[in-house]
């Protein structure tokens, strides 16, 4: 390894968080034609990977860390073998199309800046997480993800629907996230790695550990709600309220892949079990066919093409799990041409909809005279999606073919795949083809061509797609061959063509899968009709159900809130004092902690003095005519408190005591005649048993604790240390003085910092008392002003 | 509470509260005292003053708002905590200089600082609630 290579790639790893930063000043000043400048960033990202690909090709894998938290042994790292640098070029790379189609859809927009922003932090999240080696690392990236989803879904704010989606992206993502977080620690603390290269050179570590399954639950709750996999599925197609560049690139390109990543990067590790082979397949398959049964019954384009990533993705969960190495050379080929056309079908709908004002198929046709090149993208894509040559589609699908024919279940999951590529095929000619021929149909909006800030990226896409199938044999050697070594922990056959070798089973599978897409696609409006009955038929879905369960959520929080909170000064003070009590009195009886009794001591005549006026003070207090009096009569407490402390040699404590005694003797009586309280506690004679009862509780709970204490022996080695040292190395004498300002100094700063704030608060609550007040005394008077501050 | 007696004395009281606060504060390091007993002496003096003489009156007398005063307050005590950084030491490690003057040794240090910021942080914080409860009687 170069360093060279090390330091500009931890630029180019870096690069698009400082894109974020210059975004939005770029784009006040130069308008959507930022956009131009801004994709450079992409693009050199994607240049300089792609000078890894022929040692990478050949084996090789690139690594450095720099240490972030050492104690706890997380790096900046990254690691580049075949797996991350194709999703690190297909990033970068569709990355720079995203950046110049949002240059062109969002012209004009007061907040482009803005997004172009958020698209920045994404793709620079992205890039972490599949370059990240550490996994505490991997984990952050992948959380950074959710964020920048929410923030991009959640783009135009002002519409429920789009926070709604924003929301609920958020909390399946980062759930998921969660569990993944669980697993990965779990991961580092059965086997110790803390890398993910420690990990694949230890490929037996967690297979063979007793920790096995509840680390693959945890790393599939991560995987599958990223990935959008049933049923988790229904946060996918929400999310296309999101602008069309980040449906094009977060939800069909990148960021949904993040969890088949995880798989693909787990399975040396992981794969290859019983359990793998049996959940992995089984949940990819129902995905695979319930994403394309959902989309044939939409009409919007987006929300189809949406549906049929949940499908794809299904299908790449469905072939990862087989373990096979033609099954998983099919996913990876699979991979690469979803991305490729799915991205260009995405910017094709939000062209459409951007230049002809809609994208409800039922109203678009004939399109094609009026938007030449974005239907030949189009076209190219659609071709790529449903499998036909020459497209790297098709390639991809006679060698999943050859794969899943191959594999235990082979007949069961190869059916599957059939039925829901044809379904995919459907699905592709509806979207790409029928708004472009036949009739002309009137739009919303006259329909032309989009500029070339729109068109670029799709047909750039389309394009490599087609370029990937033409050069096959070097698409293979290059791209596919390294990444299924990643996958498979060996070095794999990979020999590509574009012209099957020969004529067998997945060739005349591709015939029935294309055979089976024409009829559908011709009756098309019969099975979303039938698809329209069957939902309303079950009538319940998870997408509701994730509703019900935020209003559940909620519901409960409402709950404990209001039996807690009940707004009533009288019950905080009984559950406060009541807790104290309790606090201090169980345990020790519990724990045995109760002290003995000591001998009376033997009292001087001045200190029975003290006793007493406690004692005179306490009569006084509980002889109260009205609560004025009262709370004066608890400073005469207070001052026998003060005595005591300066009797036994506690001179600062008690000068401090007998100054707050004072004060919040005078405080509190301005408070009580804010309050226009009742003169006198008319409270039924059982209450006030109640709080007498709380209140000996607490003074006996306080007093047995001291003692309990004073008993113990004490150390003295603290109060040595600052008796020592106060002179010596504070220079100065009053060891409490000192302690407070010097020896633990921070401390009193953060004492001083929560009396301002609670200065501020109180402040604040009185402005705010006095606002309702003087609106209440225009309307109602005296009386009414009592009721809702009546404090007990 | 305002008889003319009281009103009488309560200016020359505060004031001389105030001046035994400041007394209390600076001889805090050795002897019993400190900034939190001064701040709260002479939060006692503005509340005395404020009783007699009315909340305007105490809120012309210091000029600017408590709050105001707090905020100082933490400001000069944060402030002591970072000279200690120019010498490569840890945050709020002491610092001193001592003087001779007056035919005698004087320690200036930052923790005098930092107990002054304590001082207005409690003179400010008390007297703002103190005021502001005080404010409503009198109107």
């Amino acid at each position: 390894m170069t360093p060279v290579a090390t330091d500009t790639t931890i630029l180019a790893i870096l690069a698009p968080f400082a894109a974020a930063a210059i975004a939005p000043v770029l784009t006040k000043a130069l308008k959507h034609n930022a956009a131009w400048v801004l994709a450079l960033v992409p693009a050199l990202i994607f240049l300089h990977f792609t000078g890894f690909v022929g040692d990478v090709s050949h084996g090789e894998t690139y690594g450095a860390a720099w240490q972030w938290v050492p104690t706890y042994g997380v790096n900046f790292s990254f690691f580049i073998d075949g797996l991350s640098l194709l999703f690190t070029l297909l990033i970068s790379g569709i990355g720079t199309f995203i950046i110049l189609y949002a240059g062109g859809y969002l012209k004009g927009h007061a907040q482009q800046g803005r997004f172009f922003s958020f698209l920045f932090l994404f793709m620079g999240a992205m890039l972490g997480v599949v370059l990240s080696d550490n996994l505490i690392t991997l984990f952050i990236y992948w959380e950074l993800t959710s964020i920048t989803s929410f923030l991009l879904i959640g783009f135009d704010h002002l519409r429920a629907a789009s926070r709604r989606a924003a929301l609920q992206a958020l909390v399946v993502t980062g759930g998921g996230g969660l569990a993944l977080l669980a697993g990965v620690l779990l991961i580092i603390g059965v086997t110790g790695h803390m890398s993910l290269t420690e990990l694949l050179a230890d490929p037996e570590a967690i297979r063979g550990g007793d920790y096995y399954l509840p680390i693959f639950l945890l790393i599939l709750g991560g995987a599958f709600t990223k990935s959008a996999q049933f049923p988790f599925h229904f946060w996918l197609p929400n999310a296309m309220e999101a602008p069309t560049p980040v449906s094009a690139f977060l939800h069909s390109a990148t960021m949904v892949k993040a969890g088949v990543y995880l798989l693909m990067r787990m399975h040396p590790v992981m794969g290859d079990t019983t359990l793998w082979m049996t959940v992995l397949p089984l949940f990819g398959g129902v995905t695979l066919l319930i994403g394309t049964l959902l989309a044939m019954r939409q009409t919007d384009m987006k929300l189809m093409l949406a549906y049929t990533t949940v499908a794809s993705l299904g299908l790449l969960v469905m072939l990862t799990g087989t373990s096979s190495e033609k099954a998983l050379e099919g996913a990876v080929l699979y991979l690469l041409a979803h991305s490729l056309f799915k991205g260009a079908l995405f910017m094709v709908a939000g062209t459409v909809d951007h230049e002809a004002g809609t994208r409800d198929i039922t109203k678009l046709g004939g399109l094609r005279g009026a938007m030449p090149v974005t239907f030949a993208a189009a076209a190219m894509a659609a071709l790529s999606m449903g499998g036909l040559p020459p497209f790297i589609g098709f390639i991809a699908k006679e060698i999943l073919y050859e794969g899943t024919l191959g594999v235990g279940a082979g007949l069961l999951v190869t059916a599957v795949a059939v039925v829901g590529n044809g379904l995919m095929f459907a699905v592709a000619a509806a979207v790409a083809l029928k708004p472009f021929i036949g009739q002309k149909v009137d739009t919303p909006k006259h329909a032309h061509e989009g500029p070339i800030l729109l068109f670029a990226g799709p047909v750039a896409l389309a394009l490599t797609g087609l370029a990937a199938a033409l050069f096959a044999h070097t698409t293979g050697e290059l791209f596919i061959g390294p990444m299924l070594a990643s996958l498979m922990g060996h070095q794999p056959e990979v020999d590509l063509h574009l012209i099957p070798a020969h004529v067998g089973m997945p060739l005349l599978l591709s015939l029935v899968t294309v055979a089976l897409g024409i009829v559908l696609y011709l009756k098309i409006d019969t099975v979303r009709a039938l698809m329209i009955q069957v939902l309303a038929a079950i009538g319940w879905g998870p997408d509701k159900g994730f509703d019900q369960a935020i209003k559940g959520l909620v519901g409960l929080a409402t709950w404990v809130t209001r039996s807690v909170q009940v707004g009533w000064m009288q019950t905080y003070m009984t559950m406060v004092f009541a807790m104290t009590a309790i606090a201090l009195l169980v345990p020790l009886f519990l724990a045995d902690g109760l002290p003995n009794w000591p001998d009376f001591p033997e009292f001087r005549f001045f200190e029975w003095g003290i006793l007493l006026i406690a004692v005179v003070g306490l009569g006084a207090i509980l002889a109260a005519a009205n609560r004025l009096t009262a709370i004066v009569s608890l400073g005469i407490q207070g001052f026998a408190v003060a005595l005591i402390f300066m009797l036994f040699g506690a001179p600062d404590l008690s000068f401090t005591q007998f100054m707050v005694e004072t004060l919040s003797v005078v405080i509190l009586a301005l408070v009580m005649t804010r309050l226009d309280l009742a003169p006198a506690d008319h409270r039924p004679f059982g209450a006030s048993v109640v709080s007498g009862i709380i209140a000996v509780a607490v003074g006996l709970g306080v007093m047995l604790t001291l003692m309990s204490i004073t008993q113990q022996p004490f150390d003295t080695s603290l109060s040595d240390f600052f008796a020592q040292y106060a002179r010596v190395i504070a220079h100065g004498r009053n060891i409490v003085n000192v302690i407070i300002v010097d020896f633990r100094g921070v401390d009193t700063l953060g004492e001083i910092a929560v009396v301002v704030l609670t200065g501020l608060c109180v402040l604040a609550l009185i402005r705010v008392k006095t606002k309702t007040t003087s609106a209440q005394d225009e309307g109602a008077g005296e009386e009414a002003l009592a009721k809702p501050m009546e404090v007990k | 509470m305002r008889t003319i007696i009281f009103r009488t004395i309560a200016p020359y009281l505060t004031a001389l509260m105030i001046l035994f606060s400041i007394f209390v504060l600076l001889r805090g390091h050795n002897e019993p005292g400190g900034g939190f007993i001064g701040g709260l002496i002479a939060a006692s003096a503005l509340a005395i003053y404020g009783i007699a003489c009315g909340v305007t009156s105490v809120r012309r007398a210091i000029r600017v708002h408590p709050m105001s005063l707090a905020a100082f307050g933490l400001l000069i005590a944060t402030l002591a905590g970072l000279p200690s950084l120019f010498f490569k030491q840890t945050f709020m490690t002491t610092q001193f200089i001592t003087l001779h003057a007056f035919g005698t040794e004087i320690d200036l240090m930052t923790p005098m600082l930092f107990d002054l910021g304590v001082y207005f942080v409690v003179v400010g914080a008390i007297s703002s609630i103190a005021l502001a409860l005080e404010e409503r009687e009198s109107d």
